[in-house]
């Protein structure tokens, strides 16, 4: 009972907030997005969410489950293409360049950026294969050893080099979860993407591999821009240096991590992270 | 307050029903399982003890004498002049220097038909394998009448009665007079699977109708798996969700509910009336199966293709694979073992199929072996047809011996998708 009138609460709350608090914008902006909607057939799963990436910034997406913080982030690299049902309207910017413009082929979008999945995807193809086949398809490299030299500093980078240097041959799918994540990380680094989405890329794994993982994330931001989705507060704390709460489908506060961790400006905000619902 | 005991207590009681329910069910399992098993033994026992027989075959032993003279050929000859020559004449010699006792018409024709009609051409590929036979007197084996081979293999009981015996006395005394001299004697039938069919059980072979079923599965294959894979991509990957799709699907649905005969109607008008192939050719043949287990193969396929996780299309698409390369490098392979189970069942389909191909003139006597897809041929489900069809004694244990070398057929044809399928199933 008392949970419904929560509810109800909530939803009033929400209606009286219908803009985003914090800071959404930033200066020279990797991925800026403006006024996005999306829907599933009738049904509309992202409301009017304006937000900027910056460039080399971790961006940790937060909130409740079916808050649509995955449906945002696939939306940066048109994978709700594959949905048929899905439509997207607003303005989405990678450099400047409009994502879903017409003459962006999403192809080319992908290859610039990539997507690391929650449940570790790798290839039923050897630990090469599975890294090499990005290079392959977009042809990045003109020869074996140029392959060989990529397919090496991938897994270095993805820090898995180590443990599978001497099996490379051996089944991708063959490694443990979190070997497995560190091997999809390091397929998608491959293809030297400018952004990397990460879609709940510790959920599937245990915490040591999740540490392993948020070490890896940490070192990646050097190079590359990163949008993380988790519903872990502790690992976008950790990992991200500005941190955006989403709720039912509504961009519902944006900021420093330390800032929204410490001094959520929004109710709904606070009430997520101190754990009063989830 | 909840009482835990009588909660117990009630669980307990429906525990015993449920046990119940699941023991029943499985003996019932195990009867059914049992039952076809048992049928499948009586069958396939059956059909191998009729069909032993026929494996095995009577052969006389007879010294002929290759005079020259009288065959008007000599070592020199050509492949045309020994063809006409008669051979016959030096069987039907060599038959009365052994019995010269008999003189009379009705049992010289007793006599000249112990061995098969097929003799004199055994004889004539033995003398042009030979040619060095010409001129010497040789002893040779030649295959029995289907009546002598009856005989000696107890089909036809010697005790009867004269008159209920189809062998009677004085043909039956030439027979045991070659059996004394231990020129009757029992091989393997090597023949059955090197000839033809005939209209002489003794000398009708099975391999016309496996060649026939051979080039009619291949056109079957060639034609089918590369459209239903193909459509079944198609449709699965890449075609838009629509009305049209839909219609299509359905329509792919009720073909495969089709009876055969239908398509071997549809054969006949547009490819054999129509287009003008020839008749009962295993290109038509092929053709015809190949509309017959399209939609088998789709809808297998389609199927297979589904079951592939969502998650390995989206790695690859992650990764700015395009669809076409998604499709091809990652979906297909993974959907290959099942489209080949897919395959495989619609194949075994084909090679049973009897009725389509009737239409098609597939139904014809046909002695020559048949060297390419455009030759007249029967299959090996309708070779049992005609030869269950047959009067003579003989074709009795051949139709058997036909069903035997169909089922090894498609046991063959299992056991290569099989392996194909595990060679593509990469259990990682």
């Amino acid at each position: 009972m008392s949970n419904q009138t929560d509810k109800a609460t909530l939803a009033s709350m929400h209606a009286d907030h219908g803009t985003t608090v914090g800071q959404p914008f930033c200066d020279n902006a990797k991925l800026s997005t403006r006024n996005v909607d999306v829907y599933y057939a009738d049904n509309q799963a992202i409301h009017d969410v304006s937000l900027d990436i910056g460039r080399n910034e971790v961006i940790a997406l937060i909130g409740p489950s079916g808050c649509g913080k995955s449906t945002y982030l696939r939306c940066l690299n048109r994978m709700n293409d594959t949905i048929d049902i899905c439509k997207v309207t607003g303005q989405l910017l990678l450099d400047g360049q409009n994502i879903y413009a017409k003459n962006q082929d999403p192809v080319l979008l992908r290859a610039r950026v990539g997507m690391v999945f929650q449940k570790p995807n790798p290839f039923p193809k050897s630990i090469y294969d599975n890294v090499a086949y990005g290079p392959r398809i977009h042809g990045l490299t003109s020869n074996k050893a140029e392959l060989d030299d990529l397919v090496e500093e991938s897994l270095i980078k993805a820090g898995l080099f180590k443990e599978v240097k001497d099996r490379l041959e051996a089944p991708g799918t063959g490694l443990s979860g979190g070997q497995q994540q560190r091997l999809c990380i390091a397929r998608t680094i491959a293809v030297q993407p400018e952004v990397i989405l990460m879609d709940e890329p510790a959920s599937a794994l245990d915490p040591i591999a999740t540490a392993i993982i948020e070490e890896l994330i940490s070192e990646l931001r050097k190079n590359y821009t990163i949008v993380i989705v988790t519903h872990s507060m502790q690992q976008a704390a950790r990992v991200s240096q500005r941190t955006a709460y989403f709720h039912l489908g509504k961009l519902i506060e944006v900021g420093e991590t330390n800032q929204i961790f410490t001094n959520p400006k929004h109710e709904l905000t606070e009430k997520y992270i101190t754990g009063r619902f989830g | 307050m909840i009482n835990h005991n009588s909660i117990t207590q009630k669980v307990e009681r429906s525990l015993k029903k449920r046990y119940l329910k699941e023991k029943l069910f499985k003996a019932m399992g195990f009867a059914s399982v049992s039952v076809a098993f048992l049928f499948l033994l009586i069958l396939v026992s059956d059909i191998t003890i009729k069909a032993l027989p026929a494996f095995v075959q009577t052969q006389i032993t007879l010294e002929i004498e290759l005079n020259t003279e009288k065959l008007g050929i000599n070592q020199n000859s050509t492949t045309v002049e020994i063809k006409q020559a008669d051979f016959r004449a030096s069987i039907r010699d060599a038959l009365r220097k052994q019995f010269p006792d008999v003189k009379k018409r009705t049992q010289k024709k007793d006599l000249y038909s112990l061995v098969s009609i097929g003799a004199e051409y055994q004889l004539r590929d033995l003398v042009l394998e030979n040619r060095a036979y010409l001129g010497t007197t040789k002893k040779l084996s030649f295959i029995a009448d289907d009546d002598v081979d009856a005989l000696v293999k107890g089909v036809i009981d010697r005790k009867v009665e004269e008159s209920a015996r189809r062998i009677k006395n004085f043909k039956l005394g030439l027979i045991e007079d070659l059996e004394k001299n231990g020129q009757i004697e029992k091989t393997f039938n090597w023949s059955f699977f090197s000839n033809g069919d005939s209209r002489e059980p003794e000398i009708a072979g099975i391999k016309g109708a496996v060649m026939g079923s051979l080039y009619t599965l291949l056109v079957t294959l060639l034609m089918t798996f590369p459209v239903a894979v193909a459509a079944a991509i198609y449709l699965e990957e890449f075609a838009p969700k629509n009305r049209m799709v839909d219609f299509i699907e359905i329509n792919i649905n009720n073909l495969a509910a089709v009876p055969s005969i239908v398509f071997g109607l549809l054969g006949l008008a547009v490819f054999i009336n129509f287009f003008e192939l020839p008749r009962s050719a295993p290109i038509v043949g092929g053709i015809v199966l190949s509309l017959m287990t399209l939609p088998t193969i789709i809808i297998a396929s389609r199927s297979a293709i589904k079951a592939v996780p969502p998650s390995l299309r989206e790695a690859a698409l992650g990764l700015g694979a395009s669809k076409m390369q998604t499709v091809f490098h990652h979906v297909f392979p993974a959907a290959l073992p099942g489209i080949l189970t897919g395959t495989i069942i619609g194949m075994a389909q084909a090679l049973g199929e009897t009725a389509p191909l009737l239409m098609i003139g597939m139904v014809a006597f046909i002695v020559d072996i048949p060297q390419s897809v455009a030759d007249p041929a029967t299959v090996l489900p309708i070779q049992v047809y005609l030869w269950a069809d047959s009067p003579e004694r003989g074709f009795l244990e051949k139709t058997s011996a036909a069903i035997l070398v169909l089922i090894c057929f498609l046991i063959a044809m299992n056991a290569i998708a099989i392996y194909l399928r595990k060679k593509f199933e990469k259990k990682w």
